[in-house]
């Protein structure tokens, strides 16, 4: 499905800095990836690892200062979304570009209705009147699985459970048919029953809207069951992008390696002792001028202290930033 | 594996914690929120017993009532062979240093104005009588076992990172040479790269020590790894309890059954074939429980007396304990192989 078809969205050499009065932080650097139409894009990765500032650098969504995107284009249907105006911008956000974000307890308005919280975007970027904009926010209350819809949008963000709020957020960003939604880490806040109510629904919703989705986490096994395409970040930086199933069976990054040894699993046998990655995820206060991952790989060179190494192709959609992993292809 | 030849080391029955609610121009007691409702269970020596459960189950609460860090609604709490459930809160306080607690957030349960050394000696300086000199060796030592370099004793936690403040409070556990240790949720404020070292080293630390734990998570595959026993929670009541094993291979209740199956498989082949029970609607609230099981709300295999009586928690093979009416005689048989269908096609 997602194979051939033409790119929605497409990044090239994004960085951002924020300037701090400890120094900089290079937050992003560098990062490139394509999004194609009706495609999921899993991003994974630890906290600090960029992931979420990627995505918020995008839209323009972080405060400047003491963000600092420095370089990079977004083309999303033509133009730059890095050049474009604010108010442009904000034509594109929630309208074409729907967000969901983490929290569904901070995020929701608490001394708003639900329904007038849905009817906002629809009216400000759809101009609907304020009955079409209802009977529209009742039909997306519907089409996320919230019963009862047309009592609840009248209904206040703590009458819901956590669950129904997060279905709330992502009516939200559904209101008006989003070409790409992007959703950062919607299931992290909720319990693993709810959580596999949330992950269905996307799924149902993405083959019915035919949307574009990006879905960031940290978990690698949500990823598993959701993406068509993952792109795993390190240290602000993409260090391995691949198919899904090519990435959990055949893993090129030390990195990525790592990360997939490092979880229990919960059908398999069961170890003695966990593989751990050894030491800390790295500060990021310069641009990388050598793998960043190098102090904790088990298999790093002398050369990875010398040079950052590029996203090197290892065919059928697969790169990874690794000169080890790079040599050992080339070698057969 | 485990000690045989002696008895348990906690002992817990029908343990209670109600929190009344307030309400009206009096404040007067107008219901109770059942966070802990009839907990029973016993954690033998050198034993990690697993408490799981969504958020809201009342695990952490079941964690804090064990060690009385609440003064319990009911029930009996015996540790080492002393009960513990009506002792008031000044005569606990010589028993702290048996049982100690490694709290969910290092960042929240740490004093940012202390220094590490401060932070671990504090237990040393309330229980013991040492000299200066020999809290400072005890400090230094209890570094070195948790992996935390002796040079940094005089930083402060925010100079730390997660992990490493995690260390900071197992540290701070392990001061008093406890021999039960109640872990509430000590892996989820950290990365998964940060998870594994943590667990490695609570396992080290427990052969090292013959440390018992009580391991509070919501997170299944980790209870799985460092688990010998896992108790399930749901609404304040356990509804399952076996040793790992059978837990995993075969659960008996319903609600086990979907927990797992919930659980995200990072294997994209498995998880595209597999099997899942999608659990509708949300948790009920402690409050107001619905009548008979606790479950009965969201159960694929519920039956009608489900929602009359509540099941009794009883061991249904050898260690295998389970609440659930498939397993008692209240229902005909055909009505549980009916059940029994639903479950399996939902």
């Amino acid at each position: 499905m997602p194979n051939g078809a033409q790119a929605v969205l497409d990044v090239q050499g994004l960085t951002t800095v924020f300037k701090t009065r400890g120094g900089e932080v290079h937050a992003v650097n560098d990062v490139s990836f394509d999004l194609k139409a009706g495609e999921l894009l899993g991003v994974v990765g630890e906290s600090g690892s960029g992931k979420s500032v990627t995505m918020m650098s995008l839209l323009g969504l972080l405060p400047s200062p003491p963000a600092d995107v420095r370089a990079g284009t977004v083309t999303f249907e033509g133009q730059n979304l890095l050049n474009v105006s604010d108010d442009d911008l904000r034509r594109v956000r929630g309208g074409r570009i729907g967000f969901v974000f983490q929290d569904p307890m901070t995020s929701l308005n608490p001394v708003f209705t639900v329904g007038y919280q849905i009817m906002e975007p629809l009216r400000t970027h759809m101009g609907l009147t304020k009955q079409a904009a209802r009977a529209r926010a009742q039909e997306l209350l519907e089409l996320v699985g919230i019963p009862g819809a047309a009592q609840r949008l009248s209904d206040y963000p703590h009458q819901f459970s956590g669950g129904m709020r997060q279905r709330v957020m992502i009516a939200i960003a559904l209101a008006c048919d989003p070409k790409v939604l992007i959703a950062d880490e919607p299931t992290t806040a909720l319990d693993v029953t709810i959580q596999a109510q949330i992950i269905e629904l996307m799924k149902e919703l993405r083959d019915k809207l035919g949307m574009a989705v990006i879905w960031i986490t940290h978990d690698l096994g949500v990823i598993a069951g959701i993406a068509d395409r993952v792109m795993v970040m390190y240290g602000g930086q993409v260090v391995e992008q691949a198919p899904v199933k090519e990435l959990f069976q055949n893993p090129q990054h030390p990195y990525t390696r790592a990360l997939l040894t490092t979880i229990p699993k919960i059908s398999e046998e069961r170890a003695r002792r966990l593989t751990i990655i050894e030491g800390q995820p790295p500060i990021l206060s310069a641009a990388p001028t050598a793998c960043s991952f190098r102090d904790r790989c088990d298999v790093a060179q002398p050369r990875c202290a010398q040079a950052n190494p590029p996203r090197y192709d290892f065919g059928a959609g697969h790169d990874a930033a690794c000169f080890v992993a790079k040599d050992a292809h080339d070698a057969g | 594996m485990m000690l045989d030849d002696n008895s348990p080391l906690v002992r817990i029955r029908d343990l209670q914690m109600h929190f009344p609610i307030y309400s009206g121009l009096f404040r007067r007691q107008t219901g109770a929120v059942k966070a802990v409702d009839g907990v029973s269970f016993d954690i033998q020596r050198g034993e990690t017993l697993g408490l799981v459960g969504e958020s809201g189950c009342g695990k952490s609460t079941c964690g804090r009532a064990v060690l009385r860090l609440y003064d319990i609604t009911g029930g009996s709490v015996e540790i080492d062979g002393v009960e513990i459930s009506q002792t008031s809160q000044s005569d606990l306080r010589a028993m702290r240093p048996t049982m100690q607690m490694v709290f969910q957030d290092p960042q929240a349960s740490l004093n940012p104005r202390m220094t590490v050394e401060a932070i671990i000696r504090e237990p040393l300086d309330e229980h013991t009588s040492m000299s200066r000199d020999e809290k400072a060796a005890k400090v230094a030592e209890l570094m070195d076992a948790v992996g935390l370099n002796r040079a940094f004793a005089k930083r402060y936690p925010h100079a730390f990172s997660g992990g490493q403040r995690q260390r900071i409070g197992i540290a701070r556990a392990l001061a008093l040479n406890p021999k039960f240790i109640v872990c509430d949720e000590p892996i989820a404020a950290l990365d998964v790269s940060i998870q594994a070292q943590v667990v490695n080293l609570l396992e080290d630390l427990q052969e090292q020590f013959g440390l018992t734990y009580l391991f509070i998570s919501h997170d299944l595959s980790m209870v799985r790894h460092i688990a010998n026993r896992i108790a399930v929670m749901y609404l304040g009541k356990v509804v399952e309890l076996a040793p790992r094993g059978p837990l995993y291979d075969v659960p008996l209740h319903p609600y086990t059954r979907a927990l797992l199956s919930a659980v995200p498989e990072p294997d994209p082949s498995k998880a595209q074939t597999r099997q899942r029970v999608v659990l509708q609607g949300d948790v009920p609230s402690p409050a107001n429980p619905p009548q008979g099981c606790n479950f009965c709300t969201r159960c694929p295999a519920v039956m009608d007396v489900c929602k009359r009586i509540d099941p009794t928690f009883q061991e249904v093979e050898p260690g295998r304990f389970v609440a659930c009416h498939l397993y008692e005689n209240h229902a005909s048989e055909t009505e549980k192989a009916e059940a029994h269908a639903n479950q399996q096609g939902s």
